[in-house]
């Protein structure tokens, strides 16, 4: 009982120390202090967790935090300055698939409680899913491993066919009676492949609000997770973190003199001479 | 988790988003979006739970992942903003 109280306690402080960070981090005076708070209450939530009765294979834990931690700090503390937004896109991306994964675990555990949670669980999985290779979609752009911008035939009617394709899979699963492994196996291709397929056509120039995008919907995935997973600590950073990013690619958009719409579902008029 | 409970964190927790970072200078727009990326990190979390209660190989495989991933995401995040928050303090200075 101690135990579960101190974890409580220390994702409720976590919590607290991420909203007071992103608040540091949104004036230049305080944003060094902003990002160390954050820092602290991230360490704390990892800490704690290792506490949480009735778990096991914690040495599967503690190798991938390692190696996954390992490596980003190792390639974060290296990348050229002007490198930057590709690695935030990459990271946010990984943030991206683990909420995917979270819920392929779920689903794989079969254990949903309710519609609610399964609905929350769909969506989170194809946000995150949809962030994950899209952020290496760009990623890859910036990186210059893929050079030139493809665009399909037909692009926009594409996305909205493949969307709703993904999304009608998506309520199967909710509707279904018990998970079925291929639907969900179905459903998770398809929104990888819809998070390339809308990423692709995006040109170099868009891609830092294109980043910024898939960071809110990563948030809103981390969110849902979340709920799923009954920790209210992912919830509200996830939710703030979406709420916020949403805000600042809106920002973002602004300060280019781009509107998001124009953005994403680019005019094909323009599209010729873009490239 | 009751479901008006979850509704009124949602609520309020996007509310504190959007709210704090309103008044965001332009030059902090690139940095937000790594700082934020940083804080969605906690992610890891969720992942080390899932990995925790999984069972069969396949659940523990994909849990895997998840932390992997979510370890990626917050150490990245983390030395990547503060990498351009130090650069963005000695701009300051001079």
């Amino acid at each position: 009982m101690a135990i579960k109280w101190l974890i409580d306690a220390s994702y409720f402080v976590a919590a607290v120390l991420f909203i007071l960070g992103l608040k540091g981090m949104s004036s230049p005076v305080s944003a060094r202090k902003g990002i160390i708070w954050a820092g602290v209450g991230m360490v704390l939530a990892t800490v704690v967790t290792f506490l949480t009765p009735g778990m096991n294979n914690f040495a599967l834990m503690v190798i991938a935090i390692a190696i996954g931690g390992a490596l980003a700090w190792i390639s974060g503390k290296k990348v050229a300055m002007t490198d930057m937004p590709q690695m935030v896109a990459i990271y946010n991306g990984m943030g991206g698939g683990a909420a995917a994964a979270i819920a392929a675990v779920e689903f794989a555990r079969g254990e949903m409680h309710g519609t609610v949670v399964t609905l929350l669980a769909t969506l989170g999985a194809l946000i995150g899913a949809v962030s994950f290779s899209g952020s290496v979609v760009a990623w890859a752009k910036l990186q210059g491993v893929m050079k030139k911008a493809f665009r399909l035939p037909a692009q926009n009617a594409v996305n909205v066919v493949l969307a709703l394709a993904t999304l009608g899979l998506g309520a199967a699963i909710v509707i279904a009676p018990a998970i079925d492994p291929m639907l969900v196996g179905a459903f998770f291709i398809l929104a990888l492949v819809l998070g390339v397929i809308i990423t692709l056509p995006i040109g170099g120039a868009d891609m830092p609000v294109v980043i910024s995008l898939f960071n809110a919907f990563t948030g809103l995935a981390v969110g849902f997770e979340g709920f799923v997973m009954g920790i209210p600590a992912l919830i509200i950073a996830g939710i703030v973190v979406g709420a916020a990013g949403t805000l600042l690619t809106q920002l973002m958009a602004k300060a280019m003199n781009r509107p998001i719409s124009n953005i994403l579902f680019v005019p094909m008029a323009a599209a010729g001479g873009g490239e | 988790m009751d479901g008006f409970v979850a509704l009124y964190i949602f609520m309020l927790a996007a509310f504190t988003g959007y709210e704090v970072i309103s008044r965001v200078p332009v030059i902090l727009h690139t940095p937000l979006m790594s700082g934020s990326n940083f804080v969605h990190g906690v992610v890891l979390v969720g992942g080390m739970i899932a990995l925790g209660q999984a069972e069969t190989p396949l659940e523990q495989a994909i849990g895997f992942v998840a932390v992997l991933l979510g370890a990626a995401n917050a150490a990245g995040g983390y030395v990547v903003t503060e990498r351009m928050l130090a650069m963005f303090k000695s701009k300051e200075k001079n």
